[in-house]
Parts: C-alpha cells; structure tokens; sequence
C-alpha cells in the first residue's frame, strides 16, 4: 500500500490439504504493511491463524499440504516468488523469527555458542573463531550474564528465559530489517515475561528493526506495539493505532477482547468478560460475518452480507456493519 | 567424558557379578550335579564322590564360588571335555574368526542402513521409500539360515562370483598374526591373502547383516521422521541455515540417538546370528565351537562362551552408552 513500507502483506491466504479431510483456509486475505522500525501487532485467539501467517511471510510452510497465495513483499520484492534458495539467503539475515517454546526451539545437543556462530557463518561468511567471539557479542547484548562460559553450554543448562534471549540472540544475529517474535513470552514465568518484552522494546529501539509481534495478549500489546491489526478466522478485523485501538476498540470482537483483560482501574469486584462463545460457533465469511454468532451487536445483515474492510477513522481499518460507538467520545 | 567412561566401566562391574552367580547357580544345578555330566555313562557313585573331591564340590557353598571366581578373574576355565586343550585356547583361535565376521556384518548393516533409512525418510512416500521399506519388512522375516543358503546357491554354487564356505583359501600362503585374516594380510603386506579373505566374508557378511540392516533401516527412517517435525529444526531453517547444515547438524544428529541403542541391541543379537552363519558358511568360529559343545555337553567349554557373550555384552553396551554421551550432552551430567 504505502511506498514506504518494509513488509506489504496483500491478501495473504494459506489453504491446507488434507487427505480425507476438506481444503481448510486457515487465513483468508489478510492485509496489512510494515513500516521501518515500527512494532506491529497481530492479535487474536488461539486459531486464529496468526502463526501460519508468520510462517507463510518466513516461507516456512510445508512445501506439500499447504497453497499460498496472495503476495508478501519485502523490500520491493515479493517474497512468494522467490526460490526456495533465495528464500533461504534472506531468512536470518534480513528476516528473523522467534518462536513461542525456546526449549523444544533450540536444538538439545548442539552448544549454544554453535547455535548462535552458525547463522553469521552462513550469512555473514563468518570462520568459525570470529562467529564465535561476536556469538558471545551477541549473548552479551540479550543480557546474558558470563557470555563466554555459556558458549559452550546447551539448552538444557540455561533457564527459559536465557534460552528465550539466547534464540533473541540468533534471530538478530545479523541485524535483520524485520524480525517477527510469535507469541515469545507465552512459555515463560509472569516476572520473565516482562523482562523479555523490555528487552525486545530496546532491541527494537536500538537497532531500528520492525518487530511483528504475534500475540493472543493484549497486555502485551498494550506494552510494546505501535499498531495493531487484530485477526479474527483468518482475517483482519480491525487495524488501529495503538492508542485508538485501546481508548475505543470499534470492532465488537475487539471490544470483547479488551473487555476480557484484567484492569488495575477496574472497579473491584467487576467480573471479567470473556468473548462468549468459541470459534466452533463461527459462519464462513462468505455467507456473513464468521463473529456473528458470538456478536452482541449483530444484526440481520449480519449473517447475509460479508463485511468489507473500509477506512475507519485517521489510520483505522473496520470490518463490521454495526461498530461499537464510543458516545462519551461525543459528548466530550 | 573420561569420568563418565569410567563410572559405567565401574556400573559393570556389579553386572557381571550377578551374571557369574547365575552362571554358578546353573552349573550346580545340571542334573546329578558338574561331575556326573563330565563322567557321562561311566559315572558310578564312587567315581562321582572322588570327582566331586577333586572339584572341591564337598565343600561349602560360598567357598566354591569363591574358587570359581577365582579361577574365572584368572582365566583359568579348564580344559575342553571334547578336545581336551584349555577351552581358553580353543576360545583364543574361534573368537577372531566370528569377531571379524561380526565386524564386517556390522560395517554393513550401519553404513548402508543409517544411509538408506535417511533417504527414505527424506523422499518419503516416493519409489525409493516404498522399496526400502518393503525390503526391510522382507529383511526382518527371512530366516537367517534361509537367506544363507541361498546367497550361497545364487551367488558361490551357480555364478561362481564368491567363494561358498571357509575363511580363506586353503591353497594361499598367508602369515597368521592375529587371527583377524584380513587384518594379518594386511599387517604382513601380504595383500592377495587379505583380499581373498575379504572374499570370503561378502557372503556371510551380507547374510549375517540382513536383519541388523533392515532393523537399523527402519529405526532410522521413523527417527528422521520424527525428528524434521521438531521445533528445533524449524528454528534452523528460520536461520536461513544450508541445507546440509540442516541436514546433518540439526536432523541427523538428533535422529542418531534411537539408532545408537538399536546398534547395540543388534550387536547383542548379531553373535546369535554367526552361530547359524557359521554353520552354513562352514566358518569355523565361536558358532560350532557352541553347536559342537552343546551336542557334547562340554560344560566347561559352554561355561566360557556364556561369560564371554556376557562380557561382550556388557562392552557394547559400554560403546553405545559413550556414543550416546558423545552425542547428547544430556546424557554426559547426568
Ligand atoms: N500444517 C497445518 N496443516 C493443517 N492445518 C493447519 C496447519 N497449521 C495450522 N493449521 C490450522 O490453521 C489454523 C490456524 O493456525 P495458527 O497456528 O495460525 O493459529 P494461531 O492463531 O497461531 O493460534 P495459537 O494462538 O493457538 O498459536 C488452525 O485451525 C490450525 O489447525
Ligand atoms: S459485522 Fe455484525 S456480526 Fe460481525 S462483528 Fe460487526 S456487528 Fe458483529
Ligand atoms: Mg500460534
């Protein structure tokens, strides 16, 4: 859309097949762009589709089973027609990705040292000796304490969150202009995971690189995100900035989502509401809106005319026939 | 690494303990005892009560183990009822002979079948899949004793391409240094004697390797299989990693670990399988040394062969534990 961005994500749709099973499109059109160095968030519950548009922008979904379609460009070029050498050459240099479980993420009998020295042999044509010293850099960087000592360590020696910071570490290793992290904390202890998000917010300061950051938590959003496109059943529902997105979610999905997180300001006592319903309550998106039978705001139209995405306010994107409207935003 | 080698070495030490007294305990219990089986038809009671003298099988329990460890730990198994040498010698001169049967069994199966299972499991699905696996079920069902024959009728008795029994030919000078033919024709630069005995082993060895091969084939290839479906392995391939790094550093590597414990359970089976090879190879090694002492009752003689299967039992599985220790950092703490 915008010439200025790093990432156009346009009409991405994955469809997986199965024997015995019906094609199943697990994201369906989404839409979205990154600009240089700003922090995108993908929200959305468990399902979603949030992790297959992750590995479909990385190239990492089966090459059997799986039809991509749609076009992903990086940098002017679409990333979907490259060859799977290209593909190869750019991923860990210009793009990286963090995943969610850093345990079965790392490799258990390959030292961490190894790990993290292997990408800047490959990408940066590194010997081993000198990918070894900017390996302990690197460790350094991500708040690894004894950096050299652990080198020579392997993944069941360090805690979740060194080994969180230690794949941090390989993803950046080579400075890559995008990095996408899904769900990077889920695995970790309450206390880690602040700890993880600070460091991926100074990471993201310091060397300027654009961050995707898929989450199904929108505190995490609230923490670290500029911008955020919120995906329901494979599609973008809603895409705000942050502050507008939290001061007045428009789409009733978001709103339930915002609804659901616990408040420090919440009064007392005031019971939390999650969105009610499961995704097994969904209508396709072809006859209707897939959240009408879980909507409190639908309508009749609802379940006969698919939505369309239309502009929404400055920056804002909605697919819905009948918003949340904010009437205290009027009146002040 | 060398504490770990050592502390298992020393965790062996109780095995063979136990395996001695069971040893003990089945010897005493051989109907009418160790001297009426040496004594066979001839035994009379007085002749049983002067052996059992002179066994020290009149003297209390402990004592006599105590005299057979002893005797064991010096090597000392008596002499052979059938030939009358020590049994010790007779062991000495079989032991290369189905050791480096065993050894060339093993090369097979291990470096065709770690290969082989990878393949299929890469081209999974495909023609080359398909056979192997197909090969490795006809592989694992084919009696050894079947399979020998019939590598002998095919490719010894109608192509004539390979020799059809024996070690070496009877009519090549060869010098014997270890007993290990191919490895004194090479030591003694006498290379047509270790090429002919390197001839006689491809029959057998192919023989003796099916099972173990097919086995180390499928493990391989469900190992693989499961180990490309790992988190780790996507996180390499999000590195941007080459394939053979990928390959061999992140896939391989881990799917070893299953198939370094199936080598030595195949390792521990293949020296049952050389009793039947040698039988139909004609090979002259521990096998008929076994068959001819169970047909004889040569006690002292199948006392020994069962220590030493022990004992080789216990080495392997020494070697898969420190392969497995070289491969898994897990394993080295613990
Ligand atoms: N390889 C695959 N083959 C078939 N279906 C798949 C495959 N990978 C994902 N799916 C399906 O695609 C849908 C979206 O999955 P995805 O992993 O993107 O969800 P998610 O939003 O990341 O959820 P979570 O929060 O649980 O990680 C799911 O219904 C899943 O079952
Ligand atoms: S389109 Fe209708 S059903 Fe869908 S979210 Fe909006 S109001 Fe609810
Ligand atoms: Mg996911």
């Amino acid at each position: 859309m915008s010439s200025l961005a790093l990432l156009d994500v346009r009409d991405l749709t994955v469809t997986f097949h199965r024997k015995g099973a019906r094609p199943f499109t697990a994201v369906d059109g989404v839409s979205f762009d990154v600009e240089p160095g700003r922090t995108v968030g993908l929200v959305g519950e468990s399902g979603c589709g949030k992790s297959v548009t992750s590995l479909a922008i990385m190239g990492l979904l089966p090459r059997r089973g799986a039809t991509v379609g749609g076009s992903v460009t990086f940098e002017g070029t679409d990333l979907l027609t490259l060859s799977a050498s290209a593909m190869r050459e750019r991923r860990g240099r210009d793009l990286g990705m963090v995943f969610q479980d850093p345990l079965s993420s790392l490799n258990p009998v390959v030292s961490i040292g190894l790990q993290v020295s292997e990408v800047l042999e490959r990408h940066r044509g590194l010997p081993r000796k000198k990918a070894m010293v900017e390996a302990a850099d690197l460790l350094d960087k991500v708040g690894i304490p004894d950096p050299r000592r652990r080198l020579s360590e392997y993944p069941h020696q360090l805690s979740g969150g060194m080994r969180q910071r230690a794949l941090i570490a390989m993803a950046l290793a080579c400075r890559p202009r995008l990095l996408i992290a899904d769900e990077p904390t889920t695995a970790l202890d309450v206390t880690i995971q602040a700890q993880i998000l600070a460091l991926l917010a100074e990471l993201v300061r310091d060397t300027g690189t654009a961050l995707i950051l898929i989450t199904h938590d929108l505190g995490v959003v609230a923490g670290l995100c500029d911008e955020v496109n919120v995906l329901y059943a494979g599609r973008v529902v809603e895409r705000a900035e942050r502050h507008a997105l939290f001061a007045r979610p428009r789409h009733p999905y978001t709103n339930g989502l915002l609804a659901s997180i616990p408040r420090l300001d919440g009064a007392r006592g005031e019971r939390l509401r999650p969105v009610r319903g499961s995704v097994n309550d969904n209508i396709p998106w072809r006859s209707g809106c897939a959240f009408a039978p879980r909507c409190p705001n639908a309508l009749d139209v609802c379940r006969l005319v698919t939505p369309e995405m239309v502009a929404d306010g400055p920056g804002g994107l909605l697919r819905c026939h009948n918003p949340v409207v904010h009437t205290e935003e009027v009146t002040a | 690494m060398l504490r770990f080698v050592v502390r298992r070495l020393l965790q062996a030490v109780p095995t063979l303990l136990v395996l001695s007294i069971l040893l003990f305990a089945w010897l005493r219990s051989l109907p009418g005892g160790p001297a009426t089986a040496m004594l066979g038809d001839k035994a009379t009671p007085a002749k049983i009560a002067q052996l059992n003298q002179v066994l020290g099988l009149d003297q209390p329990i402990y004592l006599q183990y105590l005299r057979f460890l002893r005797r064991v730990l010096t090597g000392d198994f008596g002499n052979s009822l059938v030939s009358g040498d020590p049994v010790v010698e007779e062991i000495g001169r079989a032991f290369p002979a189905t050791i480096e049967l065993s050894v060339v069994a093993l090369i097979i199966a291990v470096g065709l079948g770690i290969p082989l299972g990878y393949l299929a499991a890469r081209y999974r699905g495909r023609m080359l899949d398909n056979v192997t696996v197909v090969g490795t079920l006809v592989g694992v069902a084919v009696p050894v004793f079947f399979l020998g024959y019939l590598l002998k009728y095919v490719f010894a008795n109608t192509l004539g391409w390979f020799p059809p029994s024996g070690r070496q030919a009877v009519d090549i000078d060869a010098t014997h240094v270890t007993g290990f033919f191919v490895l004194d024709g090479m030591m003694t630069g006498e290379w047509d004697a270790a090429w002919d005995a390197l001839v006689h082993l491809v029959l057998p060895g192919l023989a003796l390797a099916t099972i173990p091969l097919a086995v180390i084939v499928r493990i391989t290839r469900a190992s693989v299989l499961d180990v490309v479906n790992e988190d780790y392995v996507r996180t390499a391939n999000a590195k941007g990693l080459a394939p053979g790094t990928i390959r061999g550093r992140h896939v391989l590597r881990n799917a070893l670990l299953p198939v370094s414990t199936t080598i030595g359970l195949q390792t521990g089976l293949l020296l049952a399988g050389a009793v039947l090879t040698e039988k139909v190879f004609n090979w002259g090694g521990l096998g008929s040394l076994l068959a001819e002492g169970i047909d004889r009752k040569d006690y002292p003689r199948l006392q020994a062969l069962i220590l030493l299967a022990a004992f080789v039992y216990v080495v392997v599985n020494l070697l898969v534990d420190i392969s497995y220790a070289i491969i898994d950092p897990r394993v080295r703490v613990r």
